[in-house]
């Protein structure tokens, strides 16, 4: 206590010592910048936080720091040369997108993809979608401090990595797909490495789930953590895994099937909980379902070509450039100045792992794209932050920025 | 090969049954420019002042999902700007492409984030890289570019490697 009158009036006066500052006053919250450079955040996003002790009032996502103008940069590349872009937005998922944008550009030429082709995009986008999935559970349970699971999610992620190199001779960016079809085909033990792998994998989701599903301390992270009503996830424009997590029975591959998912059996994971624990169970089911799709296509791949039959838009085969004259014209007719596209505009969305992932594209007539748009899936689940973070801890954020699995490089391009 | 189905009448008469099209048309025929049918996906234009009770129209129809609002430049040619927005609806398992005209002498248009909050980012984003203005928006900031960035890059009279 103090002795001196002096220092009793100083005590009185002094604020560090009396009780915080009264509600609505200016001196209660603090703002908190979070990022760009952050190991939770997942890239290069910026949060500005406001905060009251802990306590979370406002989060204020700033992006753009990956910005690189690809729909820019697409408007000055042939059709076929926008592939390789569409690697680069969403790097995690690189068939997905390789697989919207020749959609959207084969349905503005009408043309038809041979089965074979079909289902073996198919199966690639399993097998994204497993990688995504598997980047995502590491990285989510590192976040919330389970350290081990990252190494095991790791070890899959390299195998399916492996497959991608053999089937497409790259890793991450793979730009396999073609307008028309496939670059190549696959191969000859590519088939019976995947059926390996897929053999494999859901004793592998077992472990993980043995790692994190059980435990205390995982579990009390994620329960009822970021909740997002349906009606909310609606308004907000979230898809994927964080809307079916809200209760929306919602899955682009069932409900308005593309490259012949329609002929495939599988589940679609639903969750009414609504929280970061929801979307962690959908995901997790979700890996299971791909595995049972990629085990269907392995057991009825269909024989046959693997492009379509439009000499104009695909490139001939290498043997036939060299021995036929009409070949090898159309083969330096497409390389040096590509192929014309028929005027109008579409749109093709897919189920990619974050949500949906749409391409819109503008066709004036010409062999290079008028406009290409990209509609990401993380671009408008971001807007659910604020909503999901609201009154919850700081640390929680970090558990709801993993949930929601954002990629930066799909949010700026 | 699918042929395009042109004009509002026509298209009308090719999708009787299209809940979307039914209900702009019964909220102001007038404000219903144009429609097209090609390729599968129904495009309706819509006068730019109406485009705030158009998308409530087709909300009403219970198309419940924005998917996405993005624009196109068709400079030299007016109008220059084309705003799209294409719409969802989870129940019908249908989707439609609402399209507005916008001039370049006043690039400027309805907010819909009143009907869906979700159009806050996309027109930002639609703001940022085409500049077209959104009148009603909560917040409308640049979101790609930096605050203090000269022109709208995804403009067509923008070069693509930027001024130098």
């Amino acid at each position: 206590m103090p002795t001196s009158p002096d220092l009793a009036k100083f005590v009185e006066t002094t604020t560090l010592l009396k009780a915080r500052p009264e509600e609505g006053s200016k001196d209660r919250t603090m703002v908190l910048n979070m990022g760009p450079q952050h190991p939770s955040t997942h890239g290069v996003l910026r949060l500005v936080i406001e905060i009251d002790g802990e306590t979370v009032l406002k989060v204020v996502p700033d992006i753009g720091y990956l910005h690189t103008g690809i729909e820019k940069t697409c408007e000055a590349k042939f059709y076929q040369q926008v592939v390789p872009m569409t690697d680069r937005i969403d790097y995690l998922c690189p068939m997905t997108n390789n697989l919207a944008y020749v959609l959207a550009i084969e349905k503005l030429l009408q043309l038809e993809i041979p089965d074979r082709a079909q289902w073996i995009r198919v199966m690639l986008n399993e097998l994204t979608r497993l990688n995504s999935h598997l980047v995502w559970l590491g990285t989510h349970a590192m976040d919330i401090g389970a350290l081990t699971v990252f190494l095991y999610c790791f070890r899959e992620r390299e195998d399916i990595l492996r497959l991608f190199e053999q089937v497409s001779g790259q890793r991450m960016m793979t730009s396999y797909f073609r307008v028309g079809g496939l670059a190549l085909e696959p191969p000859l033990d590519f088939f019976d490495r995947v059926r390996d792998f897929v053999k494999l994998m859901p004793e592998r989701i077992d472990q993980y789930e043995n790692l994190l599903t059980g435990n205390p301390i995982f579990v009390n992270r994620l329960k009822g953590v970021g909740h997002l009503s349906a009606a909310d996830a609606i308004a907000l424009g979230v898809t994927g895994p964080p809307l079916r997590a809200s209760g929306v029975d919602w899955d682009l591959r069932r409900d308005m099937p593309y490259s012949s998912y329609e002929k495939f059996q599988f589940q679609v994971p639903v969750s009414n909980d609504c929280d970061v624990w929801a979307r962690y169970v959908v995901r997790i089911q979700e890996m299971r379902e791909s595995v049972k799709i990629i085990e269907q296509a392995l057991d009825g791949m269909p024989e046959g070509r693997i492009t379509a039959d439009a000499p104009k838009v695909v490139l001939p085969d290498r043997e036939k450039m060299k021995t036929q004259m009409e070949s090898l014209i159309y083969h330096f007719k497409i390389v040096t100045e590509g192929f014309t596209v028929p005027a109008g505009q579409v749109y093709q969305a897919v189920e990619s792992p974050r949500g949906e992932m749409g391409y819109y594209a503008v066709s004036d007539g010409t062999a290079k794209p008028y406009r290409v748009h990209m509609r990401n899936p993380s671009f408008a689940t971001l807007q659910a932050l604020q909503t999901m973070c609201e009154g919850r801890l700081i640390a929680d954020v970090v558990a709801v920025i993993g949930s929601i699995d954002i990629v930066l490089g799909e949010i700026d391009r | 090969m699918d042929s395009a189905v042109q004009g509002k009448d026509a298209v009308l008469a090719a999708l009787p049954e299209n809940r979307a099209l039914a209900s702009l048309l019964q909220w102001n025929t007038d404000a219903v420019l144009d429609a097209q049918y090609a390729l599968k996906e129904l495009t309706v234009t819509i006068a730019r002042d109406e485009i705030r009770g158009a998308c409530q129209a087709v909300k009403d129809a219970d198309y419940n999902f924005l998917e996405d609002v993005t624009c196109v430049d068709w400079y030299p040619s007016e109008p220059r700007f084309q705003v799209t927005y294409h719409i969802l609806s989870h129940s019908l398992k249908d989707r439609v492409r609402l399209i507005s005209p916008v001039e370049s002498i006043d690039p400027t248009i309805d907010s819909i984030t009143p009907v869906w909050p979700s159009a806050n980012y996309y027109e930002r984003e639609v703001w940022d890289l085409f500049g077209v203005r959104f009148h009603g928006h909560p917040e409308l900031r640049r979101i790609m570019m930096p605050e203090e960035w000269d022109g709208h890059p995804l403009r067509k009279d923008y070069p693509v490697e930027g001024y130098r």
